[in-house]
């Protein structure tokens, strides 16, 4: 399980990072503060957001910075010359990256039962699909070849903050407009949030199943285009 | 079989044509020494062999493996030591050393046994717990060797494994690194201290601008020197010293010839007539250093 040993390197390595702490922790409750505070709306609707926004946060916050902080620090090339390949490479720090979300997502689960909801459990394997869905996508992130970690935040709130904004998690899919309702269905994070509303108890916009489907497409096509673009990008991080 | 074998490798890197067509064999258990300027293509060679990059044309097989068909077993068989690389800095040495054992899908016993066998080894045992941001260069070369050899591996790569380092600690590299080819293994070596390659390899190849310029022995590869002898004189100021051969190396001249009665005659000659005061005269036989810049000076 060599993956394994690149994902425990991973999270000793990387876990702590100044751009993993702020992107993956305090962003996502910046934002749902910002969003709940002085606004009245019901809890159920605030609390599948803020677990939306927290998976989707945390688990494109690890995947990103791995290569290029390897790059940056000469510890890549002695990577690549040991016997793994570049798709174990990309499972370790797929591991890591969701190990991450998955842990973060504790958080306002745990809120949630403290608030006394009890989430429908079909919300726990839709945490571990998204959390690898994400994960993939942050990897497509840093496919772009530079050594610079703040090149690869820059390019990943590029694409994150819009998703956060079509995804439905500040207003349901259900009350955009027609081409709001189109722009959305291109983003991962749409299905994950209406997962989320289900397991709260609102109606969702897709059926569940579809939702699901859709995820795991998505998990795949990242991850195949993942490896393709890293197979390249690795060797000219040298 | 041979160690390590390549066949007319070629590789390019957008417009810069970095390998031309390598071809080269070491034997098992041979010190092969791999020198040329820098950007002459060294390391993009290590690369091929050890597997990180691919080769545009021609084979190379490591320990009989294809590092491009079977590039992990090729890999499995190898230690490597980057010349641009390093340890993880917020690991400790031990957990460093760990990582590429189950890299190499070792046992987590033997592991353990080989890791703390070359900790004592190489001095380091004692700070196996401190994270590697601590470590002096010479203590993380050291760190970066036991890596390399965690795996016990038959053939060694090694890319300036001395480079910038402090006497102790280069003296204890290059005893291991004989240890190593006592045992039989394999070590490849590239480096930029001509001492160091002359005094360890069996077999040198020059490289130079993506081509082998030549492979032989360190004192075979001396003896090609125009001469047999080279003279080093230095005078008490500024000379133009007008005799065949001579180069002017810092502040004194060196002339390689056949014949060193007749060239210290025609030294002492110019002294007097020019008045030039003689700080001193030396014979020795040519360095491999002064083999491998007349070997590259008459590549152009």
């Amino acid at each position: 399980m060599k993956c394994l040993a690149i994902a425990k390197k991973d999270i000793m390595m990387y876990y702590l990072k100044g751009p993993v702490v702020i992107f993956g922790i305090l962003l996502p409750l910046f934002l749902f503060l910002a969003f709940w505070i002085g606004r009245d709306l019901p809890l159920n609707f605030l609390m599948a957001g803020l677990i939306s926004m927290t998976v989707f946060f945390a688990s494109t916050s690890v995947s990103p910075v791995i290569a290029p902080w390897e790059g940056q620090m000469r510890t890549l090339e002695r990577l690549l010359a040991c016997p793994v390949s570049t798709s174990t490479i990309i499972f370790g720090d797929i591991i890591a990256s969701l190990s991450f979300g998955i842990c973060m997502s504790f958080i306002p689960l745990l809120l949630a039962f403290c608030l006394g909801f009890t989430p429908n459990p079909v919300i726990i394997p839709a945490i571990l699909l998204a959390t690898f869905c994400f994960s993939c996508l942050g990897l497509l992130f840093s496919a772009y070849p530079t050594n610079l970690p703040s090149t690869v935040m820059m390019i990943s709130s590029l694409v994150r903050f819009p998703l956060i904004f079509v995804s439905g998690i500040f207003i349901p899919v259900q009350e955009l407009p027609a081409w709001g309702k189109v722009v959305s269905m291109i983003s991962p994070l749409t299905y994950f949030t209406d997962i989320a509303r289900d397991s709260f108890g609102m109606s969702p916009f897709l059926p569940i199943y579809l939702d699901f489907i859709i995820l795991a497409g998505f998990s795949i096509g990242f991850l195949v285009l993942a490896i393709k673009l890293h197979e390249h990008a690795l060797l000219r991080r040298l | 079989m041979m160690a390590i074998e390549a066949e007319d490798l070629k590789k390019r890197f957008g417009d810069v044509e970095a390998l031309k067509g390598v071809s080269f064999k070491v034997k098992r258990g041979e010190i092969f020494g791999f020198l040329g300027p820098n950007g002459a293509g060294k390391t993009t060679t290590v690369r091929i062999l050890t597997g990180i990059i691919k080769p545009d044309f021609g084979k190379a097989r490591v320990n009989g493996y294809d590092v491009v068909e079977e590039t992990l077993k090729a890999k499995e068989s190898i230690g490597v030591l980057p010349e641009v690389s390093n340890a993880y800095p917020d690991l400790t040495a031990w957990q460093n050393i760990m990582l590429i054992a189950s890299l190499y899908g070792m046992r987590k016993r033997d592991a353990e046994a080989r890791a703390n066998e070359l900790l004592k080894e190489f001095g380091i045992y004692e700070r196996k717990d401190a994270k590697v941001r601590g470590f002096s260069k010479g203590m993380k070369q050291r760190l970066m060797l036991c890596m390399a050899l965690i795996s016990d591996p038959e053939i060694l790569f090694l890319d300036e494994p001395t480079s910038g380092l402090d006497v102790q600690s280069a003296r204890m590299i290059r005893e291991k690194i004989l240890e190593i080819a006592n045992e039989r293994k394999t070590v490849f070596l590239t480096s930029h201290n001509m001492d160091e390659v002359n005094m360890m390899c069996d077999r040198i190849a020059i490289i130079n601008r993506g081509k082998i310029v030549t492979i032989d022995t360190p004192e075979r590869l001396k003896s090609r020197v125009g001469g047999s002898v080279a003279i080093e004189v230095s005078f008490g100021g500024k000379v133009e010293l007008n005799i065949e051969n001579a180069e002017k190396v810092g502040d004194k001249y060196v002339i390689y010839t056949t014949d060193p009665y007749k060239t210290i005659c025609e030294v002492v000659d110019f002294a007097r007539k020019s008045s030039a005061e003689i700080v001193s005269i030396n014979t020795r036989t040519p360095t491999l250093e002064d083999a491998f810049l007349k070997l590259l000076e008459a590549e152009g």
